[in-house]
C-alpha cells in the first residue's frame, strides 16, 4: 500500500486516482500507523509553503517522516510543494523552515522575460540533464506545471537535480533523485500519459 | 517554453451535453464521460466541465459526474456552475476537481474571491466573465447564465478580481456563442491587455483559424470551445495539429492511450 499523505493540501484525490489506474492500492491518510505500515510514501501538496509546513507539525508527521525516509529508507515521492518542503528553508512569504533534507532553498520564480506570468501555469517542456530512474524512457517529456516559488539547490549538491525546465531564461529545478527520495515540481497525475509513464516508473523501482 | 493550452468545454444541461448557442442550450448532444475519453485521447491540454441547469436540482446528480470523470480524467480539470461558497469548492477538489469556475457568486459576493483564492491558492480559482454588448455597442457584464445584466464594465471588472486573488479569466461572448463567426477578438484583447493573469478565451469558434486568431490577435493564453469538439471524429486532435501547423508553441498532437476501463460503468453515475 502507498501513503499518500493528507495534511489539507491540494489534489490528494488526483493522485490517488493516477495510482488506482496503475494497478496499486492507495491509502490517503494521516495516520502515523498507516505510514509506517506503508511501502512509500507520497506527499503532494499545492498552496502555501508556511501552511503546509504548518499542518504537517500540527498533525506531527515531520518526525514520523524524517524516520521512515531518511532512517528507514522508505521510498518517497514528493510533488509541486513534496519537492519544496525537501530544502532547507522557503522565503515564500517571509521565511520558514523545511524538512532540510537537502541543501538548498525556496524561492519566488523570476523570469527573465518580464512579459511572462508568475505562476508558471501550463505544460512546458522537461529536458533530462541526468540519466535518472524517473525519467526512465521518456524522451522530451512535456508536464504540466503549476508553481510561483521553485527549489534553488546549493552549488555543493546540484548532482541530486536530473531535469530541469526553461521558464523566462530561468533554469527550474523539475526533478531530483537522491537515493530513496524522489521529487517532481509539475504535476504527474495531471501530465496524462506521461505522467502517468513516469509514476510507473517510481513504481518500478519499488517493485524491484 | 510555456505552451499554449486547447481547452475544451463541456457544457452539461441536467446532466447532459447540450449545444450553446447564445446560451440557448438546445440540442442533447451525449454523455460526458464518452467526452472526457475521447478529448483525453485527442490531445487537449486541460479540461472545463460546466453545469448551466436552470435549477438546483441537478446539483447532487452533477456532483456525482465530477467524482466519475476525475478517475477518467488526467489532464486539469476545471469545475463550474452553480458554486456559491467555499465549502462547496472543497466538495468539487475532494471529488478530483484541480480548480473551480465561478462565475453569478464572484459578482454578488466578491469576498469569495478572495477568500477562497487565500485557502485553495490562486491557481485554483477560476473567475468566469459573460459579456454582451448593450444597444450603444459597449461591453456589460451579465450573470446568471446570462440572464442578469450587471452594468459592470468587463475591464473594469477583470481588473477588479485579479486584486481580490483570481488566477485565471474565463472569458466568454454572450453574442459570438454558437455563432461559429470567431471570438470577439477585440473583447479578448482589450481584457488580456489590462490584467497580468492567463485569459481563456471562449465563445464562437467555427473552424480551426479562429483558435489561432484568439492566441494571436486576441492575446489569449489559452482558447477553448464547445460545440464544433462534439460533431466530428478526432476533433481536438485536428485542431492541435492546426494550431501546431500554423507555428504556435503547443504541445505536439499525439494520439493517447489511456489504460482506462473501456466500458464506464454509467449506472454508478447517472
Amino acid at each position: 500500500m502507498l501513503a499518500i499523505i493528507d495534511y489539507g493540501m491540494g489534489n490528494t484525490k488526483s493522485v490517488a486516482n493516477a495510482f488506482e489506474l496503475l494497478g496499486e492500492e492507495v491509502e490517503i491518510t494521516d495516520d502515523p500507523e498507516r505510514i509506517i505500515a506503508s511501502k512509500a510514501i507520497i506527499l503532494p501538496g499545492v498552496g502555501a509553503f508556511s501552511k503546509g509546513m504548518k499542518n504537517l507539525q500540527e498533525k506531527g508527521l515531520v518526525k514520523i517522516l524524517e524516520n521512515e525516509i531518511i532512517h528507514k529508507k522508505k521510498p518517497y515521492l514528493g510533488i509541486c510543494l513534496g519537492l519544496q518542503f525537501l530544502a532547507e528553508k522557503s522565503f515564500e512569504d517571509g521565511e520558514h523552515d523545511g524538512f532540510g533534507w537537502l541543501k538548498g532553498t525556496v524561492k519566488k520564480i523570476a523570469p527573465q522575460n518580464s512579459q511572462l506570468k508568475v505562476p508558471q501555469m501550463g505544460w512546458n517542456d522537461t529536458k533530462v540533464v541526468k540519466n535518472c530512474r524517473l525519467m526512465n524512457e521518456l524522451e522530451e517529456p512535456v508536464f504540466y506545471y503549476l508553481h510561483s516559488y521553485c527549489l534553488e539547490m546549493d552549488h555543493s549538491q546540484t548532482d541530486v537535480i536530473t531535469s530541469i525546465c526553461d521558464y523566462g531564461g530561468v533554469d527550474i529545478v523539475s526533478t531530483i533523485e537522491h537515493d530513496n527520495i524522489f521529487a517532481v515540481q509539475f504535476h504527474p497525475e495531471k501530465s496524462q500519459t506521461t505522467g502517468l509513464k513516469l509514476l510507473n516508473n517510481f513504481l518500478d523501482t519499488i517493485r524491484n | 517554453m510555456l505552451k499554449h493550452r486547447l481547452i475544451p468545454n463541456i457544457i452539461l444541461n441536467n446532466g447532459n451535453i447540450v449545444q450553446s448557442i447564445n446560451f440557448k442550450h438546445t440540442n442533447v448532444i451525449g454523455n460526458a464521460i464518452t467526452a472526457v475519453d475521447f478529448f483525453n485521447s485527442w490531445a487537449v491540454d486541460e479540461i472545463i466541465v460546466l453545469d448551466v441547469s436552470r435549477t438546483h436540482k441537478y446539483k447532487e446528480n452533477f456532483h456525482k459526474i465530477i467524482s466519475g470523470l476525475s478517475k477518467r480524467c488526467f489532464i486539469p480539470l476545471t469545475v463550474g456552475g452553480w458554486i456559491s461558497d467555499s465549502s462547496e469548492i472543497l466538495r468539487f477538489l475532494h471529488e478530483g476537481a484541480d480548480k473551480v469556475s465561478i462565475n453569478t457568486q464572484a459578482v454578488k459576493n466578491p469576498d469569495l474571491i478572495k477568500e477562497s483564492s487565500k485557502i485553495f491558492g490562486s491557481q485554483c480559482i477560476v473567475v468566469s466573465i459573460d459579456v454582451k454588448k448593450n444597444d450603444s455597442g459597449s461591453y456589460e457584464v451579465y450573470v446568471n447564465r446570462g440572464k442578469d445584466n450587471t452594468g459592470l464594465n468587463p475591464i473594469d471588472w477583470a481588473q477588479e478580481i485579479e486584486k481580490l486573488g483570481a488566477g485565471e479569466i474565463f472569458l466568454t461572448s454572450i453574442d459570438h456563442d454558437g455563432c461559429k463567426q470567431g471570438y470577439d477578438l477585440k473583447l479578448i484583447r482589450d481584457v488580456s491587455n489590462a490584467v497580468s493573469i492567463p485569459i481563456i478565451a471562449f465563445g464562437g469558434v467555427g473552424k480551426w483559424e479562429h483558435f489561432v486568431d484568439g492566441i494571436v490577435k486576441g492575446k489569449a493564453d489559452a482558447v477553448s470551445a464547445a460545440n464544433i469538439f462534439h460533431f466530428s471524429e478526432h476533433s481536438t486532435y485536428n485542431a492541435k495539429k492546426f494550431m501546431a501547423e500554423s507555428g504556435l508553441n503547443v504541445r505536439i498532437p499525439s494520439f493517447y492511450q489511456l489504460p482506462t476501463p473501456r466500458k464506464p460503468k454509467y449506472n454508478e453515475i447517472y
